[in-house]
Order: structure tokens, then sequence, then C-alpha cells
């Protein structure tokens, strides 16, 4: 478990540094080894530990290479194998051993000292087996990182193994932090105006790293001082970890602590320009400041690259997540974000008369027909994925008709723009006591649900049709099965009410949604699980069981079978309705997933996390396929564009984001709200995007204008390097105020008429 | 100790507080071991209020609560706080003794409670409630209690003002339609029931026969338009499209000579205007249509005359900006065909000639208005003009008075009925829009001169003076309506009144009583300008030498003749030219024309002077007139 690891850990750090303490030694001595890996932070089974562990990381991505690389790989392979035999688990070591194609002798712990060597091993070498190990790990660590500079493969943000089993190692005089770290800020203040703003970007993962070591080493007084000292100079977005900082000052602290498992788990990535990195490297080889340098080596990743040095304000714009920005390697994937043909569906020829007949007054839209047709006979999208890249779903009948409905209504879509806004229809929940926690409708417009944070969903119809049930079996065989209207039989008409209540979770719901054929509603819980709704019968058809931990959100796929979840234990996983098990397993967020969207092609999961980050996931394989940094705050809201090109998303920090998803690029900064965005929706052409947030407002923006202006030559796209204008007040449209209701949905009817939801709240 | 120097950055539990509860479970501890733990608890306590934080969030609160903690301590293997569940605020209360504080917990008599008679109620229930914020083009949000139809569905009481408003107005009780009119004017929750109205409107096309029913049903535009509370939205294409029905289309109604087809086209050219002043922005390019549909019609030969006499008056309605842009430059090549209109002298041609008086009446105040204007544009008007006599001689109204009676039908076109949709088509294909450079005021003038003669130089001169002229609007509409008669008696307020309006009144005096105003004391002086001017116009001359055919009413040369002699008669013999020589006769067969005309809602059009002269000789060939009574036209009484 986490908690023999660490003592290990903290066992070979004290050996290192020439302290030995005794009671960590009877604690390792008595405490029952145990394999270190499966579960690496699950602190007595707390959840406030708790991340994607190393094993349900590696099923999701393939990351573990079976295959020994490089002498770094095989070192961790090694230390591996030493610590499974330590740990008495014979037979993993057997079959990791023979996975990995070691030899036999890999086995023997001389042989390991024999391939390794380094000043730790010779004092360690009086200690116990399990000690021993741990030196070496942390060398293995040292001497891989070391070699960091290199490319690196886009798969490999994944927490690294050697990385989890790392700590921090007592290098230096802790009286002598304060004066390593003003040291490089004086330095840092006095270089070239092009330079500092990328340099500093050095200052918080360095402090944090600074901290964590002197907390760890039990200079408790002296973090203080540091932290007292040198807190104030951070950046202000990121605040929110600081506190959580300063609340840790002892090493007892840091077990199973959130934000230190996530920066020791992973590297913080910066970017910073050729010229730059020589300069710091240059200064700090002139010092002889081998504790700053030793940091940068083990606990940052710098992706260099050649050409000017950003500014600070693109700096800002890309960082504020809590690893550090994207590594440019992870945005390179091919994303094919075209839109799926769809399948080809006659249209009565009955609408037509239905047009004509439509009194004078009304203009008739002809437009937009015109457009929709056109957009049918399109040639597949170039960018679009193969049409069975994804098997999806067939089309039933009633889907068809559906389909129907829908190009009908398309018909009469109003065409918004900057000069025609769309009426904004609000359901207000009333009398909402026991907590308004997510809302869905469906696509028709005709049904809203409401999870509740007392367990319950509650699904009202918002057209005068009322919510039947189908009849009981007993009934249901009492009728003609031949007649035409066999479907309005099977329903009982006594239940017809306008709510229906479901219950069947016990935890709050903090997620929901409509499948796109109406029949289904999923739901999502603190209590761990993903609820399967039948809107026929109003009764719970499946559990999905998997997350353990509360699900944060879940949603269909536009095409339907499909679902994704994510929730507090970091992972996103898919789903297929008919499984009890995911099918695949997103693992990389480096905290809770927050909200998960399906991309309009059914191809790719888009989530957000409180680590600040987006991804999106190749539903196909897995892989993550981009990180999207910038958001200050955990993201709250996603919405991608009917087009499947852009991405819109909202965080706690009040700022819509728009994200190109072909190049990877953040392509706009939407200023304005002052509170969480909870709901983000495009019109159904695109032209608008609708933001809803916690400061009671529905904001419109201009997503025609703010796409447009875009100009993505080949040198923004390659490098990444942003270059925003602001302007968010060009863009704002208009802001609408409720009445002290937080708005929690939005959602744009098929005519264009935007719909948004909350509760009451006086 | 480390705890006491520490700054007080969080909440803390002291080692005191540790020890006691450690003495109330029965254990003692010594000072190390209650300050280490009572480091770890506050360190436990702030990691699970970080902790909370996020079921915060995701209960999109902003509060958090106390079920918010224990969720986060239950995710912690904690066992949860109970009690404490209560969505309200807790209440401390401190003790001062032992400066203490701690949550008020106080006993409840449970059988008290358990007999007690007021029961509370329970919650009510959770449920959806829809609000619609309407958002006009603008991002506006629309004023409270709209409703556009398409979100709401028609109650029934809706309904059934919709039945009654409906039959009121198109019904037989002209008192019963007054009432409704004005309260569709004024009603704020009829919005959902505009498509109905403007569906009900659009049945112009129907009723064309019935004169009654279309005025009846602009009185409704007018009500709908004037309605503060309406948002008139897209259906201000619709109602305009049914106005430019009523101005444009040769009417089944005015079939009929005695159908005075005339005011319902200038009503309606009123109510034009009157839609594009107030809710022209409402539709995009509305001017250029109606004014490119308004130059279709007037460029269109085939049409009948009453069409193009709507065109002008639409025109004159819309401003004369408008005029200058389309009349004008149309007016070379119109002033052909209705020439050959006027100068028809066969008995045939009677009504068709009628009615060409009329558009060339309509014309004249056109273009007169537009001169006016324009000078007034001008930096430096001229004053020389400025001191000449008003022409309150002129009889503007007059001529729509007597119209019904007089206008024969139209000759039966082929293309006349193109349907209404024709108008509003935007860039119809058929007339193009010209490009369209301004003419000076001088050139405008000696061209206008050059078709009209005199008639129009003393018009312009005369309201040189007045204010600039707005489009009417309603507020103006009902003033002069109500004034009439007021004008009537106080001549000289006539004659400074710079609206049009003000003529009208004039006009029936001038014909039917001896208290006629002075003729313009400057009348010779202008006199002489004209016939040197006029001597330029092969048009004049060639109608003069006909004028020896009076028997017939030519209009036409009846003007110049009477304008020659003006100036050698002087002032008085001119208004007794004008005057006496038809009155002696006509006096019988106008006088219901005048009591007609008083409550006609006057148009912004002015019959020019020259007009009215020859209406009685026009009259005379038809004779139906004296058929006409009173009750006839006390329908087109405006409310």
């Amino acid at each position: 478990m986490e908690h023999d690891q660490f003592k290990f850990i903290f066992k070979m750090a004290a050996v290192q540094g020439g302290m030995v303490d005794a009671k960590d030694e009877l604690d390792i001595k008595s405490e029952p080894p145990s394999d270190g890996f499966g579960n690496s932070n699950a602190n007595d089974g707390r959840l406030l530990s708790s991340s994607p562990g190393a094993g349900t990381g590696g099923t999701a991505t393939g990351n573990n290479k079976p295959a020994p690389g490089p002498p770094e790989e095989q070192q961790t392979l090694l230390a591996v194998l030493q610590f499974l035999k330590k740990s008495k688990l014979a037979e993993s070591a057997e079959i990791l051993r023979r996975e990995a194609g070691l030899p036999e002798d890999a086995l023997d712990p001389k042989g390991t000292d024999a391939s390794g060597s380094g000043p730790g091993l010779a004092a360690g070498s009086g200690q116990v087996d399990g000690v021993d190990a741990s030196s070496l790990l942390s060398r293995v660590t040292v001497s891989s990182s070391a070699a960091a500079q290199a490319p690196k493969k886009a798969g490999e943000d994944q927490p690294d193994v050697s990385v989890v089993l790392s700590a921090y190692s007592q290098q230096g005089d802790p009286s002598l932090y304060d004066a390593y770290y003003s040291g490089l800020k004086r330095f840092i203040e006095s270089v070239l105006d092009c330079h500092r703003a990328e340099l500093s970007q050095l200052f918080y993962p360095l402090f944090v790293h600074m901290y964590l070591e002197l907390v760890y080493n039990n200079n408790e007084s002296v973090a203080k001082a540091f932290f007292e000292k040198f807190s104030g100079d951070q950046e202000c977005y990121y605040e929110q970890d600081l506190r959580i900082l300063s609340s840790l000052t002892k090493k007892e602290h840091m077990k199973g602590n959130e934000t230190l498992l996530d920066f020791r788990t992973s590297k913080f990535v910066l970017r910073i320009s050729r010229d730059s990195y020589q300069l710091l490297k240059r200064h700090l080889q002139e010092r002889q400041n081998n504790q700053i340098w030793n940091i940068i080596q083990e606990h940052l990743y710098i992706d260099i690259f050649d050409g000017m040095p950003r500014s600070k304000s693109q700096i800002d714009a890309m960082s504020g997540s809590l690893a550090g920005e994207a590594r440019r390697e992870a945005n390179k994937a091919k994303v094919f974000y075209g839109l799926l043909k769809e399948p080809e569906i006659e249209l009565p020829l009955d609408d037509e008369d239905e047009e004509a007949e439509n009194e004078e007054g009304k203009p008739k839209k002809k437009k937009p027909k015109k457009d929709s047709m056109g957009s049918k006979s399109k040639k597949q999208d170039p960018n679009a994925p193969l049409q069975t890249r994804i098997p999806l779903p067939e089309l039933k009948d009633s889907d068809k008709l559906d389909k129907i409905m829908y190009m009908k209504e398309s018909t009469k879509r109003i065409r918004l723009g900057s000069d025609n806004l769309p009426s904004i229809c609000f359901y207000t929940f009333l009398n909402a006591y026991q907590g308004l926690t997510a809302v869905d409708v469906t696509d028709d417009s005709s049904l809203i649900a409401g999870g509740f944070a007392d367990s319950t969903v509650r699904v009202w119809s918002v057209t005068p049709k009322k919510l039947r049930k189908v009849k009981s079996a007993a009934d249901l065989n009492l009728i003609d099965k031949e007649s035409d209207d066999v479907l309005e039989r099977i329903m009982d008409e006594k239940t017809a009410s306008e709510l229906k209540i479901l219950y069947g979770h016990s935890g709050p719901v903090y997620g929901i949604s409509f499948s796109p054929d109406r029949n289904y509603l999923l739901s999502s819980s603190e209590d761990g699980t993903i609820r399967l709704w039948s809107l026929q019968t109003f009764t719970c058809l499946v559990g999905y069981k998997g997350h353990n931990y509360p699900v944060w959100d879940t949603q269909f796929s536009p095409y339907g079978y499909y679902f994704v979840s994510g929730g507090h234990d970091r992972v996103a996983r898919l789903w297929a309705t008919d499984h009890y098990q995911p099918l695949r397993i997103f693992a990389g967020h480096l905290a809770d997933i927050t909200c998960t969207r399906f991309h309009p092609n059914s191809n790719y999961v888009a989530t957000g996390s409180s680590d600040r980050t987006i991804r999106l996931w190749d539903v196909l394989n897995g892989n993550c396929v981009r990180i999207f940094t910038g958001h200050k705050g955990p993201i709250h809201a996603l919405a991608f564009s009917p087009n499947g090109k852009f991405l819109a998303s909202g965080a706690t920090d009040g700022r819509v984001l728009l994200w190109d998803i072909g190049h990877g690029l953040m392509v706009g900064e939407l200023k304005g709200h002052t509170d969480t965005i909870y709901s983000l929706r495009f019109s159904r052409d695109g032209e608008i995007l609708a933001s809803g947030s916690m400061d009671n407002t529905v904001r419109l923006w201009d997503a025609m204008k703010a796409f447009d202006d875009l100009e993505t030559d080949d040198f923004t796209a390659a490098t990444g390097h942003i270059h925003l204008q602001d302007n968010s007040q060009e863009l704002l449209l208009g802001t609408y105020m409720t009445k002290s209701t937080p708005v929690l949905h939005l959602h744009f009817t098929r005519r264009n008429l935007l719909l948004a939801a909350g509760a009451y709240n006086p | 100790m480390a705890a006491d120097r520490e700054e007080r950055r969080f909440a803390e539990v002291s080692r005191d507080s540790v020890k006691l509860m450690a003495e109330s479970a029965g254990l003692e501890l010594g000072d190390e071991v209650a300050a280490l733990l009572a480091e770890d608890v506050c360190y436990r306590l702030r990691e699970a209020a970080q902790s909370s934080a996020q079921f915060m969030r995701h209960a999109k609160r902003k509060k958090l609560t106390v079920d918010d903690f224990n969720k986060a301590l239950r995710w912690s293997n904690v066992e949860a706080i109970c009690g404490y569940g209560a969505q309200d605020a807790m209440l401390f209360r401190s003790v001062k003794e032992g400066e203490l504080f701690f949550v008020e917990d106080r006993d409840i008599n449970l059988i008290e409670l358990a007999l007690a008679t007021n029961i509370p109620k329970g919650c009510a229930e959770t449920m959806v409630r829809a609000n619609v914020a309407y958002l006009d083009g603008k991002g506006n949000v629309g004023p409270q209690g709209t409703v556009p139809a398409a979100v709401q569905s028609l109650s029934d009481d809706l309904l059934k003002y919709y039945q009654q408003i409906t039959r009121a107005i198109l019904g037989e009780d002209p008192h019963l339609m007054k009432v409704a009119l004005q309260d569709l004017q004024s009603n704020s929750k009829i919005a959902a029931l505009l498509p109905y109205f403007v569906y009900v409107i659009s049945g112009v096309k129907s009723v064309s026969h019935d004169l009654e029913q279309l005025n009846r049903l602009l009185h409704m535009v007018k009500s709908l338009v004037q309605n503060p509370y309406l948002y008139l939205g897209s259906y201000v294409r619709s109602l305009v499209s049914s106005v430019m029905y009523c101005i444009l289309e040769p009417l089944a109604a005015s079939i009929n000579p005695l159908n005075d087809h005339w005011t319902l086209r200038d009503y309606a050219a009123l109510l034009l205007s009157h839609i594009f002043w107030t809710h022209g922005d409402l539709v995009s390019g509305l001017y250029r249509q109606i004014l490119l549909s308004l130059q279709k019609v007037l460029s269109d030969p085939v049409r009948p005359l009453c069409s193009h006499y709507g065109a002008v008056v639409g025109l004159h309605a819309l401003g004369w900006k408008a005029v200058e842009r389309v009349l004008f430059p149309h007016l070379p090549a119109y002033w052909a065909n209705l020439q050959a209109v006027l100068d028809d002298y066969s008995v045939s041609n009677a009504q068709v000639k009628a009615d060409g008086h009329k558009v060339y009446g309509a014309i004249l105040v056109a273009v007169e208005r537009l001169l006016k204007m324009k000078a007034l544009s001008l930096p430096q008007p001229a004053e020389g003009c400025s001191s000449s006599q008003p022409g309150c001689l002129a009889g503007p109204m007059g001529y729509r008075v007597s119209s019904p009676g007089l206008s024969p039908p139209p000759e039966p076109l082929a293309e006349a009925g193109l349907g209404i949709a024709s108008h509003l088509q935007a860039g119809g294909a058929g007339c193009q829009w010209e490009e369209w450079s301004p003419v000076p005021l001088p050139a405008m003038y000696s061209e206008l001169y050059s078709f009209f003669g005199d008639s129009l130089a003393v018009r312009f001169s005369t309201e040189q003076s007045f204010g600039g002229f707005s489009p009417c609007t309603p507020s103006h509409f009902r003033e002069t309506r109500k004034e009439p008669l007021g004008h009537v008696s106080n001549p000289d307020t006539t004659r400074k009144m710079p609206q049009l309006t003000a003529n009208l009144n004039i006009s029936p005096r001038q014909d039917g009583s001896p208290r006629t105003d002075p003729p313009p004391p400057s009348l010779a002086a202008t006199g002489s300008v004209r016939s040197l001017a006029r001597s330029s116009m092969q048009r004049s001359r060639a109608s003069s030498s006909r004028s020896g055919q009076r028997s017939i009413g030519l209009s036409r040369d009846v003007f110049p003749k009477a304008r020659f002699t003006s100036p050698h008669s002087g002032p008085p013999t001119f208004s007794f030219v004008i005057g006496g020589r038809q009155m002696g006769r006509r006096c019988q067969g106008r006088r219901p024309f005048q009591t007609i005309f008083v409550p006609t809602p006057p148009p912004p059009v002015v019959l020019p002077r020259v007009y009215t002269h020859k209406l009685p000789v026009i009259g005379r060939v038809c004779k139906p007139l004296r058929r006409w009574t009173r009750s006839h036209y006390s329908l087109h009484l405006p409310l």
C-alpha cells in the first residue's frame, strides 16, 4: 500500500541524508510488505488520496512497454522486480521478469547493484533489502530525469513509475534554501525583459518543490518562513494551490495529500525558448547551484523551443494548470474532428404544403432549408473519421422518424447572428429545497430532467403530452399486438402525469443525460454509480459500478449506445449501455474529472478537470490526443461547436476559453462572467455561444466572429504560441440576468430558441 | 511551543481542547501528545474543509453546508457528524465566563410538539416554471407582458376577445367599432393575437369591392401600429403589404365612380408613411422596397390612373426625398401619358380624364412640397419669394370630395392586377433602382415649371415661409382632424399654418360661400412672372388655344384662362371667375361633398388649387352626384 511505500521512500531519504530514524525503521519491519503499485495512492482506502493507479492507467493507454527499452527503463524494471521480491510477491515478480525479458539473475540484488552505480548505494549497503531497492530507485529516477531533455514519446504524459516512487531527498542545507531561491530570483529579475517573463515560470514549481522538500525533511519552521517570504511572489492564479500548500506543514500531512501527489507524480511542464534556457543553465552552472538544478532535473520538464521568447501575456494565457502547460508533442496527434455523414433520409413531401400554407404574415425561411439540403449532399468531410471507425448503432425506424422531425424543425430554424439574438426561455425550478444539482433537456426539448441532492431524479414533461408508463406485463398480454396503434395501447393512461420521480441513488445526483432517442436517462451520483433509467417504464434498468467514488458527470453519445462518465477517481470511463463494465478507461488527469462531453462525431470525448486542464480522448484507442491548458480554475462546462471544429470551456475563473481542436490551440478568451460557468451551449448552427453561470446571468457571445477572425498560420500551429486579442466586449452580444437563479443548463431548441434552467435560490 | 508561535492562519483546536476531549473519553494525555494531536486534528480539518468544497461546487451552490462537510468526512472514512443537517445557519451562543461558544441546542418538548394543533404545512412541491425573455433583433429584452404568439398558446379569453374585436370592427355599429379600435390601440395583452389580426388585415384583397370594409381594415392597421405594447417585428412587412394594396391596386370598388376610393388611397398613404416612420426600422430595406414598388407602378403606363394616383400620394406621404428620388425623375416620361389623357376631350374619356386630373393634382402637390423643402434645406432660402401671398385660394381637398361621383371606372387593363405581392418583391426585375443624383433646385424648378407653369409658381412661392414640413405624424393627424372648423373661422391662422391641411378647410368655403378669402394681394405681381414663364411653355399655349370649348368642362383650358385673366381683372375678379362661374349650378351638388369632407381625415396631400376649379366642370358631365346622401359618407367617419 501507499503507506508502506512511503515508509520505504522515507527510509531511503533518511539513509541518504545520514539521519537514520529508528522509528521509521521499525515501521518498515513491523508492517507487512505489500505491493506498492496497484493502488499506489489509496491510503487506508481514503478518498482524499485516491488517484489513478499505475495499473489502470496502463490499461487504457498501453503505456507499459513489455520490452526492455533504453538502460534507464531497464533500471526501473529491475527496481520494480527488486521491490516485488522484497515484498515476497514471487509470482508477480516472475511474471514481470518473464514479460520484460529480463535475465534470471536480475532478481539477484547483487546483480542489480552491479548494473547500477552511485553514491547512494554505498550508504544503503548496510540496510535491509528494501532500503537497498529504494535507494536504487531514487538513483534510477535521477539518472532518467537527467536525460529528460531528450524528446519523449507522446504517450508519456502519464505518471512514470519511477517518478511515482521518487521522493524528496535531503540535498542541501535547509537554511540555504532561502538564499538559493532569492539568488535565482535576483538573477531572473536582472535578465533582459524578453527572458524574464519566460524564466519567471520557474518560480512557482521551484517554490512548491523547495517548500515540500523543506516540509518533508522536518524543517517546519524554515518551511514556514520560506512560504511567508516567497508565496507573495507567485502568480495569483495559483492562490488556490498555495492555500492548500500552506496548510501542509508536517511530513505526516504529505501522506495522501492530493496536491502533493500531483506534484510528485507529474513533472511540471514549462515551455522556454532555447535562449532563455541557455541563460538559466549558464547561471546555475556558474553558481554551482545544484539544489535548484536538481529540482529542475527531477521535477520539471522543460520543453525547449527555438525562436523568440514568449511574452508575459502569451505565457499567462497558457499557464495556470496544476502541472504547467501541455507538452507540445501532446497536441500533435491527428484529430478527426469532422462530422460523420448523416444517413440519407428522404423528407416526405407533405412538408412543402405545410410551408405554403404558412400564413402570409410569417416570413418564409428558405435559406436554412437550402443550406441543410446542401450539407446533406456534401461529400465526406476530409477531416471526418471513417464512418465505421467507431461502431455505431443501427438506426431504428423510430430514429428515422425522429430525424425527419428534426429536419422539418430545422427548416423553421431561426438564423441567429449578432443582430438576431434568440429569445430565452428560462425553466425555473421552484421549491427545490433539496438542492438542484444537474439538469438536462432532451434534444427535441420535450422533457426536462433534474438531478437533486436528495438522490432523486425528476423528469418533467414541458409539453402538454403527459408522461405515461408502459402497462404491466399482465396487462400487456391482453393487448392486440396486430393493431395499428399498439404503441399507444401499451401505455397506461392511469399513470399519466407531468412529473415522474426516479428513486434509486443513495447520494446527490451530479450528472444527468437523456439518450438521443428519449428512451433512456442516465444519472451519475455521489454514491459512485451511474444508473440507466427507462423512460418507458420509469424504472432503473442498470447500475454501472466502477468509479467507486463520486461520479461528477455523465453524458450519452450523440448516437446513443455509448456514454462517458468521469468522477473523483480522476479517470473517465467509456461505457456501452449493454456492458456492465467500461469499454475504455481514460486516465491521465491529475485531479477530479468534473465534466465530460462527447464530440459530435462520437469518436472523441472531452473531459474537464479540477487540475485545470481539458483533455481530449480518442474513443477508438483510449489515447489522450489533446491537452488544453489555460484555465485558472476547475473546469465545469464544455461544449463542442456543431461543426466539431471547436471546443468551448468554462471554469470557476469565470472565463470561457475557445479551442481549435484540429490545431490544438487556444483561439479565444471570453471574459465577462463573475462566477463559475456551469453551462455552455452553441446554437444549432454555431453562430452564437451561450454561457450560463453562477453569477445568475446568461451571456450570449458572437461565436461566428470569434472563429472567423482566426488566422492560424503554420508558425502558430507549430509552436503553439498564441496571440489573443482582448475582444471580449466586442464578442459579448448580451447579458441577461435572472432573479437570483444560477444558470445550470442551457439548450438550444431545434428552432434555435434558447432554453435555460436553474433553481430559484432565494 | 510551535503552536504558540504559529500565526493564526487557520482555525485551530487547542491542546486544552484535545486534553478535555481525551479526559471525557477516559484517557490521560501528555502535553506533547496533546500538542501533536491538536496539530494533526487541525490539519485534518483543513483537509476535510478543502475537499468538502468540491461537493459544494458540484452541487452548484455558493454556500458550504454541513452536508458537504459530512460527505468529505465520509469519503475520508471518518464518521459523519449527525444532527446538523438543517439548511439554516447555526446559532452560536457564547458563555462569557468561560469564553466558550457553543451551538444552541434547545430541548424540545415532544409531547407538546405531538399535540400541537398548528400543524405546519409541508414543503411545496418542486416544480418547473417557464419564463421567457423575448429578445428583439438588437438583443433587448422585450417589455414585460409581451408574448409572441409562437410561444403562447391562445387562451379562451384571448380568443373571445379576438372574435369580439373583429366582429365589432367589421360589423355595423360605428360606435362599437370606435370602441373596439380604441381598445386595440391601447390593449397591452394582445401580442399573442397579432398574427391573427395581421391575417385578418391581409384580407383586404378579398374585400376590394367594399370600400367600407377596406376602410375599417385600414383603421385596424392604424390601431395596431399605434399600440405601444405591440412589437410588430416582421409583421410590419405584412401590414405594409396590405396597406400598399389599398394605395396602389385598382380596387374593385373604384369601378363605381361613386365610390370614394381616392379618400381610401389618401388615408392608406398616410398610414403607410406612419408605419414607415414609426416601425420602419423593424424590417431592413423596407423603405427601398416600398419606393421600388411605387416606382414600378408609376412607370407602368398600363396601370390605371388610380394606381398612379396611389403611387404619387404614397411617395408624397413618404416625404419629399422620396418624391425627389422617384417621382421627379419619372415625371418627364409620365407627363406625356398624363398629357394625352388630359388633352382628350371626347365624352367617352371624361371619366379617365377626371382621374387624370386627380393624378395631376397629386403630382403638383408633391412637387410643390419637394421644391419648398428643397428650398428650405438650402442654406439661404430665397427671400423674395417668401413675401408672396399664400395660395389660400386653392381648395385642395375638394377634389376628393367630388371624386366618387366623378371618376369613371378605368378601362379594364389586362396587367392591372399584378397582385399585391409584386409590390414588395425586392429589386423587382421590371424596374431597376437607377443611380440617382440630386438635381439642383433651380434646374428642378425650371423643369417642373415647364410642366406645371404658373400653378406651380404660385404655390411654391406662397408656402415659402413655412417651416419644415414634417411627414404627417399620428398626432398631427388627429389634431387636424379635430380642428378643421377652427381653421375656417380664422382665415389668418389658416394662412400661416404650415400644414397643407389648412388649405383644405378653405376650399369648401371658397366654393360654396361668398365669404371667400380675399385674393392674394400680390397676385398681380406673381401673375406677371407667370406670364413670362408661361411663354416658354408649349403645352400651355396649346391648351389655351382650345379654351373655347367650355361645354365639356375643359378643365385644363379653364385654368390658363383664369390665370390669364387674373392679372388684368385683379384679385377680386380672380376669385369671382373661379368661384362664381361654377357656383351657380354646382352649389347644390357640392354640398354633400363639403359635409363629407370635413370629417374625412385629411391626407398630407393637398390638391392643387388648379384642380379644384375644374371639378365642377367635370362634375357636370356626371349627373348621379345628387343621389348621394350624407349617410353614405358617414360610413367613412373616422373615429
